[in-house]
């Protein structure tokens, strides 16, 4: 009877136990994601499920930035960034229970890298002509070989689940901690435990801890803040500095300031030559000094604590000090200096006229900037750029429009002056910024697709870019990315205004959670995230 | 009723007299930034405290208010006389004419307004001013919400045309302007007016609609819709009390119009 009963007792206990690490995490995605294909993710929310069901070789750390193993237990760069060799887990199953083997990274690959499928994830392995190869050494060794170098080459298998070549279920059979169990489009996914899952924690317990993870389909960023409060989601990856304050005059352990984000808010001219623009205007906004002048006028430290209520630092250049190995830490955010301006102004020919700055030819100093219609923190910065540009007698203009409207003036017709618009880094490689500082780039904003470079910064900046993508020295890549820094802050083709703190609300159940300033924010470790 | 609409006119006077005299009461310009003191709670200095960039709301809402109640009007006037013209011509003529402008009509009021208005907004020059920006958006406003009160027009005027004294005075020589003139346009006044004075809360909150967007009048003027603004997220951040006077003015006013424009119907 006494033994029946100490069963009983071990058997609540160890129940008791499990319910401890079980539990279901929920939060918002704020739209559909546009595929479920882990090689043809582009989306934001594609992204998620990705992230939270695929199993890749190599993981960046987003506390470190550094590159740990999870599938691939080790690997070997060779050839200068030509070749790589990945030593492959053994063991490891897909969530149907298929076997994990070199094979499948061979498959993934030639996947990845068919032109028919038009993968952006795996257009930034494309190095150069010629195709990729891999070769099979062992089922727990491959290697794969790219036709040039590839900057950052082992950070990019981060980007790149492994698919199974032998399972019925083809991209679904999922080697993640998660694999997708129910979706209903427009409502929710439903993704649940990988018991196949290969990792375990210190104590030999298997991965994750918790039994699900709900992507509630939610567009309305008010709804998704009120279910919070509620106690419905567990979960915000990013939240408004009104929002914040909010929450933490309420709870102050609800809400988490992760630093300063990778992205980046900026102003720049329009310079395209071609452009519809009166030319003494293209003259102005092609000026280094009037650039430079526009910039130490803008009051950044106002921008930061008025717009973003603090949480937000003045901005240094293309790279924000997230970016810990990349960011050049010798440059100085501009000063607010509106004397200094002027005198720069004055070198250029221009000068005040009853409180009107007029350039050589006589003609008032006035341009519009355009922003999109519904942020509201961008339009409060052109609105405080507004007043601080007034007082070196520039007449701005804000105009607001819906964002389809402005892409088509920066990418087709070209018909604007100013541009106010942010810039999202997911990736802290340099080398993802190559399709903005090429000036044959179509995203160069300023002035884009150029045939030759139009002035000699931008040469260097393109020689520069060449270089880093072709080296696989690490530091020689990051002198040649400083030298790119130390340009653009010269130069300022972008003026960048601020770097904003990533904002994130995690609910006091979550345990565990590390927020973080790079993506995704608050569950990039969510296989050790459990609910209380 | 009598009482009701007294107060109507009286609250309208008094926010037409605030509004005009913006210049005198507000305690500081409309765009001046208080840059140490955003967000500020109500205070002497500060009637309704300061919006997230440190400016009066008080003042703001003042010039917000001349800007709507003004320019509201103008809109109405617009509307009202491409109404009169499109729906007196459709009304006059009859027969295919009649039918092609209640085509156009048709065609207006099944468009999108909204869509149509953000349409039109994103190919206007970008460097215009605040206040050209602002005479712009209202214009545009009355260029496209005419429809509604040409149908009313066209109806009123059919009828007319139908009715004995038309008839007498065609049968004694009159016709084409004069008639419009000196018969027409006297006996459809009552209706003109009615559709005028509906127009203007509508147009109000057209304008409020766009304002809310961020597509209506441009920064740093402000307008009742930009100020309504503020309330965009009342669930999550629980605006303070005095956040919702522009919304308190709106509602007072637009009854306001209401209550009046009732008596002007039953007249019509």
């Amino acid at each position: 009877m006494k033994r029946f009963f100490l069963g009983c007792a071990l058997l609540l206990a160890s129940s008791l136990l499990w319910a401890q690490s079980g539990g279901e995490l929920r939060f918002c995605l704020s739209a559909e994601p546009k595929t479920l294909n882990p090689l043809l993710v582009q989306d934001n929310q594609s992204e998620t499920v990705s992230y939270l069901t695929g199993g890749v070789l190599v993981r960046v750390n987003r506390i470190t930035q550094k590159a740990q193993p999870e599938l691939a237990t080790d690997w070997k760069l060779m050839d200068g960034g030509k070749r790589i060799r990945f030593k492959v887990r053994s063991g490891a199953r897909f969530s149907d229970g298929t076997p994990f083997s070199s094979a499948d990274v061979a498959y993934t690959m030639q996947q990845l890298m068919d032109p028919a499928l038009h993968s952006a994830v795996g257009d930034a392995f494309r190095s150069g002509q010629g195709r990729i190869a891999t070769r099979i050494i062992s089922p727990t060794e491959i290697e794969i070989i790219f036709p040039a170098p590839v900057a950052n080459l082992v950070n990019l298998f981060d980007t790149v689940p492994i698919l199974s070549a032998t399972s019925p279920l083809k991209e679904m059979a999922a080697l993640g901690p998660f694999y997708i169990a129910e979706h209903k489009p427009g409502s929710y996914i439903l993704l649940k435990r990988n018991t196949y899952y290969w990792k375990k924690d210190a104590s030999g317990h298997q991965l994750p801890y918790l039994d699900a993870v709900r992507l509630e389909i939610e567009q309305n960023r008010e709804i998704e803040a009120l279910r919070f409060r509620r106690g419905e989601i567990h979960l915000i990856n990013i939240v408004s500095p009104a929002v914040y304050d909010k929450f933490s005059t309420q709870d102050r352990s609800l809400v988490r300031d992760a630093g300063p984000s990778a992205d980046t808010e900026q102003l720049w001219f329009n310079q395209m030559a071609s452009a519809p623009l009166p030319a003494y205007k293209l003259a102005w906004f092609t000026s280094t000094n009037f650039r430079r002048a526009v910039s130490e006028a803008i009051n950044r430290e106002d921008l930061a604590r008025i717009v973003f209520r603090g949480y937000a630092r003045p901005a240094i250049g293309v790279i924000s000090p997230a970016n810990k190995f990349w960011f050049n830490d010798k440059l100085k955010p501009h000063p607010y200096d509106t004397a200094s301006a002027l005198r720069r102004l004055q070198q250029e020919g221009f000068h005040l006229d009853n409180g009107v700055l007029r350039d050589k030819g006589g003609n008032a100093v006035e341009f519009s900037i355009i922003t999109n219609a519904g942020n509201t923190a961008r339009e409060n910065m052109a609105t405080m750029i507004q007043q601080d540009l007034k007082k070196i007698g520039i007449k701005v203009s804000v105009a607001t429009l819906d964002f389809p409207t402005i892409i088509e003036r920066i990418t087709q017709k070209f018909n604007y002056e100013a541009c106010l618009l942010g810039g999202v880094n997911g990736d802290l490689d340099p080398n993802s910024q190559m399709n903005i500082w090429l000036s044959s780039a179509e995203n160069h904003q300023w002035n884009p697709s150029q045939k030759t470079p139009a002035t000699a910064w931008e040469a260097e900046i393109d020689t520069l870019m060449r270089a880093q993508a072709s080296s696989g020295d690490e530091h020689k890549r990051k002198q040649y990315w400083d030298r790119v820094q130390e340009i653009a802050w010269e130069q300022e083709p972008f003026i960048y205004l601020v770097n904003k703190d990533a904002l994130v609300a995690v609910a006091s159940t979550v345990k565990n959670a590390q927020p973080t300033a790079l993506r995704p924010q608050t569950f990039w470790n969510v296989e050790e995230l459990e609910i209380k | 009723m009598k009482a009701l609409r007294i107060t109507a006119v009286v609250l309208l006077l008094a926010a037409a007299l605030a509004a005009l005299g913006a210049s005198y009461i507000a305690p500081a310009g409309y765009e001046h930034q208080f840059r140490e003191a955003p967000d500020a709670s109500p205070s002497a200095q500060h009637p309704l405290g300061t919006d997230d960039l440190g400016r009066d709301r008080f003042a703001r809402l003042l010039y917000g208010m001349r800007v709507s109640f003004f320019l509201a009007p103008l809109a109405a006037a617009v509307a009202t006389a491409l109404a009169a013209l499109l729906g007196g011509l459709a009304g006059y003529f009859g027969g295919w004419i009649e039918r092609c402008i209640m085509l156009l009509v048709d065609l207006f009021l099944c468009i999108p307004w909204l869509f149509l208005l953000i349409t039109v907004r994103a190919v206007l020059p970008l460097n215009i001013s605040p206040e050209a920006s602002v005479v712009l958006t209202f214009t545009l406003l009355g260029l496209l919400g005419w429809a509604a009160s040409a149908r009313v027009i066209c109806a009123g005027t059919r009828d007319m045309m139908k009715s004995e004294f038309v008839w007498l005075a065609r049968a004694t020589g009159f016709s084409g302007f004069k008639l419009v003139r000196l018969h027409l346009l006297p006996n459809l006044r009552g209706t003109l007016l009615a559709q005028f004075w509906i127009s203007i809360p509508v147009f109000i909150i057209a304008e409020a609609n766009l304002g809310v967007l961020g597509l209506g009048v441009s920064e740093p003027l402000p307008s009742l819709g930009s100020l309504l603004r503020e309330l965009q997220h009342v669930v999550t951040l629980r605006p303070e009390p005095w956040q919702f006077v522009p919304l308190i003015v709106l509602i007072v006013v637009v009854s306001s119009f209401q209550t009046l424009l009732n008596k002007h119907e039953v007249r019509a």
